[in-house]
């Protein structure tokens, strides 16, 4: 089964893509910041991380950097969830690495294209 | 499921002979309950509280653009990015290896038959640049209203993210007041006109490819029939006929045989030519 980390500080943002995901046959895990989304990774290495951009402690993009930095040995694929929908934010998480983009709100279709995009659905 | 009582089942019926009149499309059984729902939007517009005013209005005749908007909401234009991606990837390689085997310099031809809101012929635009193949594009529907929209290469947040890789949104496309908007460049490259596959003069001169993807499943099988025939003859001898993922020409006709190259794609059978009186509807 294929494993997702979802990183929100939205308890119901994290409830709704979990619900999504594991209609897609996910595993899904998750964390409230960029902090403990490391700290996950450290431990274990989705396949991807559905991420959000603002939110306390690490921010998303301060977490991918650190992520693309670190020793994590896969490299799962990164794919920002968020509201920052302007075309300089996702210019900036591209070059940050990040493989693909949604932008909320989201439903199942946009996030079912955007993995098999990625090549995990 | 419910099942349409009387004066709404004598509506559906009206709606779907309509529908069935002007492009050949038939409403299955099981779709039934669609109309209604496709009709709401319009209904709500005109003040009209039920299928049977709408047949009323229709009927009334005293405006005759209701018709061919009943005939745009009843058509299904789902359509998305890179729907099938493998599949369009393909069409891209065959696309290349047309152009790069021309004996003569010479831009291969394209049509996109069914093009709905215009995903299919720009996402063929942009795989054909990444490519470095310059083509030329035509892409026709039967609807006016979804033509409009695929000339103004207009997107919703939702429509430009499903099947559209970030990268090429970012390089093909502007945010622009929360829709996302096709380059002009982009959008040049195709011509969309109106055509109705099964009665308008086919597009002047032959292809290299056709899509025609998920519009089959919508015709009789005589009508299917007749507009495999037609595309038969709009194709270049060897030329590519791309169909739906549940589509396909056996059985259909013998006017196609599988492309021995290119998987899963179709190429007209010289050993069948077809009657012309097979082409009249």
């Amino acid at each position: 089964m294929k494993t997702c980390l979802v990183v929100d500080d939205s308890k119901v943002i994290r409830k709704v893509a979990r619900h999504i995901l594991e209609t897609l046959n996910f595993s899904v895990s998750e964390a409230g910041d960029g902090r403990e989304a490391l700290d996950s990774c450290m431990a274990s290495a989705p396949d991807v991380i559905l991420l959000d951009w603002n939110m306390p402690v690490m921010s998303g993009m301060d977490f991918l950097r650190a992520l693309r930095d670190s020793n994590v040995a896969s490299r799962p694929k990164v794919v920002f969830c968020t509201t920052e929908n302007g075309m300089g934010h996702i210019r900036a998480a591209i070059e940050a690495g990040a493989d693909e983009y949604v932008m909320k709100p989201f439903d199942r279709e946009t996030l079912e294209s955007k993995l098999q995009i990625v090549g995990l659905a | 499921m419910l099942t349409p009582t009387a004066p709404r089942r004598g509506a559906i019926n009206v709606f779907a002979a309509l529908l069935e009149q002007r492009t050949g499309q038939q409403i299955a059984a099981n779709r039934e309950w669609l109309v209604e729902t496709a009709l709401k939007p319009l209904m709500r517009a005109r003040g009209l509280a039920s299928l049977d005013a709408l047949v009323a209005a229709l009927v009334g005749g005293a405006e005759p653009a209701l018709a061919e908007q009943v005939v745009d909401a009843l058509l299904n234009q789902e359509t998305s990015f890179f729907r099938d991606a493998g599949v369009l990837d393909m069409v891209a390689d065959a696309v290349k290896s047309i152009s790069d085997e021309s004996a003569i310099s010479r831009r291969p031809r394209i049509w996109s038959a069914a093009c709905s809101t215009g995903q299919e012929p720009l996402s063929l635009a942009m795989a054909l640049d990444e490519r470095q193949v310059r083509a030329e594009i035509i892409a026709t529907d039967v609807s006016e209203a979804a033509l409009v929209r695929a000339r103004a290469g207009r997107f919703s947040q939702f429509e430009i993210q499903r099947g559209l890789p970030v990268r090429r949104m970012v390089s093909w496309f502007e945010s622009d007041g929360g829709d996302w908007v096709a380059s002009p460049d982009l959008v040049r490259r195709i011509q969309f006109r109106r055509l109705n596959l099964v009665g308008d003069p086919l597009p002047f001169g032959r292809f290299d490819v056709i899509l025609c993807r998920n519009v089959l499943l919508y015709l009789s099988p005589s009508l299917r029939r007749t507009v495999l025939d037609r595309l038969a003859l709009s194709l270049r001898p060897g030329g590519l006929l791309v169909l739906g993922a549940g589509e396909t020409v056996i059985g259909q006709t013998e006017a196609f045989r599988p492309s021995a190259r290119w998987r899963g794609l179709y190429e007209p059978s010289l050993a069948h030519p077809i009657p012309l009186g097979r082409l009249a509807r």
